[in-house]
């Protein structure tokens, strides 16, 4: 069966379609961004990246978030996953479930609900905007669990343990020198969806008054509307770089696997 | 001794159980006590308020939005997941496509209304275009930033979601399936509504129940996109905590959190049970 001629023009014509309806806004924002009001273009709102210092700012500490969400995310999951599957798969079904949960209970409900939680974190720890962390890392449970699972899946964790356990390993040999180095694709892609949630968070940040980088881009998009549209189109182009470099993790472990 | 030995391997997924209980559980708790609270003990003053004319307003405003968008996204998002999935999956247009939706579905939010302003608000590029040259004004009244332009934008990220949750479904059709039916003499067209639409169905309306809960508990869109009014529950939600008295209430933002609980549990609940069925064929 060779698909029709005119099947091919009209499969054409509608993906057509949807690329206007997705690049036109896309592409207004780089209109918009570059507009000079004197006429003709200008790439001062492509240089307030890194000349605002509002905005540089933001942008520092979206990326410190990311990075410490990233790093707590591992350290709470890996263990635990690779530690369940080894020794308790009975809990498989109650970690996954309570992964999965923040899926149901949206990041605006956590943040009506966290006030105590965190009238503590600011009292214990800091009152940094870096203790954002805690939260987001609960934000981006979901995604993470199935990155790490669908990789772990793949694996026999059980016999490689028993093998190194055999030769004398202790666990965090196990976790760390056998089981981490075989599920690598999978943990890239738990951190780099991680990085792009972190990086697009808005609801918690402003309604607990920290600025993050969204949080930024919003509130110039009062003064400075060029600049924050820029600055959005930036924040898409980047996370749109992560997922598209996810892809391509993706196809390493598949060619491996063959 | 052999109980010790046998919970002593738990004992390793304590800090686990404690974070969780901590930032996620501990929260969801203080919400649903919390609005059945007022002034420190019981009432159900919050919850009755949930049934007073601007909340329940509120409420229909959020289900049309998140409705409409769940089904205009559910059906062109279909259509593009099909459209994609002719396509090789190392190629790089599908690459391309998959990378651009999980953008648009999940990093969204504020950038996603600001694309939209650039686009269609006041000084927009469409909009000065159609300005300048037709002498149209679309801009009219400011419909982008009232309930029709949440419905606009939304559907920019409930369409590339759909793209993302309906692909693994549509790839489980096999093709021998089409070639089992067409060999006994089937047309194209019966297998589709006797074999491919059949099987495809609880997936499709558990993708538009998801979609709906996605939308019903998106905040940060219409956060940045409305900053006068509170058409819809998260926005009625915002002006609860950012007021602290809303309705002359002080926990109401408790009783409209527990409110989105409630519809988004039994929403995900609807979506597991038709998952479940479709399971049974795809996969």
């Amino acid at each position: 069966m060779r698909p029709s001629t005119s099947w091919r023009a009209m499969r054409a014509g509608l993906l057509a379609l949807f690329a206007v309806f997705f690049l036109l806004p896309l592409y207004a924002m780089l209109d918009f961004g570059t507009r000079d009001f004197a006429g003709g273009r200008t790439g001062q709102s492509w240089a307030n990246l890194v000349q605002d210092p509002d905005l540089t700012a933001a942008i520092i500490t979206s990326l410190l978030l990311a990075l410490f969400t990233v790093l707590v995310m591992l350290l709470l999951l890996l263990p635990t996953m690779v530690w369940v599957r080894l020794r308790i798969p009975k809990a498989k079904r109650l970690i996954e479930f309570l992964c999965l949960l923040p899926l149901t209970i949206p990041a605006l409900v956590i943040v009506v609900g966290m006030r105590n939680v965190y009238t503590w974190v600011n009292y214990l720890i800091s009152d940094s905007v870096l203790t954002l962390t805690f939260v987001y890392v609960v934000l981006v449970l979901p995604y993470a669990y199935r990155s790490i699972d669908a990789a772990l899946s793949g694996l026999d964790v059980v016999t490689l343990a028993e093998a190194a356990r055999s030769l004398g390993a202790g666990w965090i040999t196990v976790i760390v020198r056998i089981v981490v180095p075989n599920i690598w694709s999978g943990i890239l892609s738990a951190a780099f969806i991680s990085v792009a949630l972190v990086l697009g968070e808005f609801t918690i940040a402003s309604l607990t008054n920290y600025e993050n980088l969204q949080v930024v881009i919003n509130f110039l998009g009062k003064s400075d509307a060029r600049t924050s549209v820029t600055a959005s189109l930036a924040a898409l182009i980047f996370a749109f770089t992560l997922l598209m470099g996810l892809s391509f993790v993706g196809r390493t472990r598949g060619r491996e696997g063959k | 001794m052999s109980r010790r030995a046998a919970l002593t391997p738990s004992l390793a997924l304590l800090p686990f159980f404690g974070y969780l209980t901590v930032f996620l559980l501990v929260p969801t708790i203080t919400v649903v006590v919390g609005a059945f609270q007022e002034g420190g003990s019981f009432s159900l003053t919050n919850i009755e308020a949930l049934f007073s004319p601007v909340a329940l307003r509120t409420l229909r405003n959020s289900i049309v939005l998140s409705a409409s968008t769940a089904v205009i996204g559910a059906v062109f998002g279909s259509l593009l997941t099909y459209l994609v999935v002719s396509a090789p999956p190392t190629s790089v247009f599908r690459r391309v496509v998959m990378s651009v939706a999980g953008v648009l579905a999940q990093f969204g939010g504020v950038t996603l209304a600001f694309a939209f302003i650039a686009t269609l608000g006041f000084s927009g590029v469409i909009t000065e275009l159609l300005r300048s040259t037709v002498g149209v004004d679309i801009f009219g009244r400011g419909w982008l930033f009232d309930l029709p332009g949440l419905v606009l934008v939304y559907t920019y990220f409930q369409i590339p979601l759909m793209v993302i949750v309906f692909l693994p479904a549509l790839e489980g059709l096999r093709p021998q399936w089409r070639e089992a039916a067409l060999s006994m003499g089937a047309t194209n067209r019966k297998y589709w509504t006797e074999i491919a639409i059949p099987i495809l169905t609880p997936a499709f309306l558990g993708a538009t129940l998801l979609l709906f809960a996605n939308a019903f508990a998106a905040y940060a869109t219409a956060a940045a996109l409305i900053s006068q009014g509170n058409p819809i529950v998260p926005l009625l939600i915002r002006a609860g905590l950012i007021s602290e008295v809303l309705l002359g209430r002080e926990n109401f933002a408790f009783a409209l959190a527990f409110e989105m609980i409630v519809v988004v549990a039994l929403v995900m609940a609807a979506y597991a049970l038709l998952v479940k069925r479709t399971s049974r064929w795809l996969q």
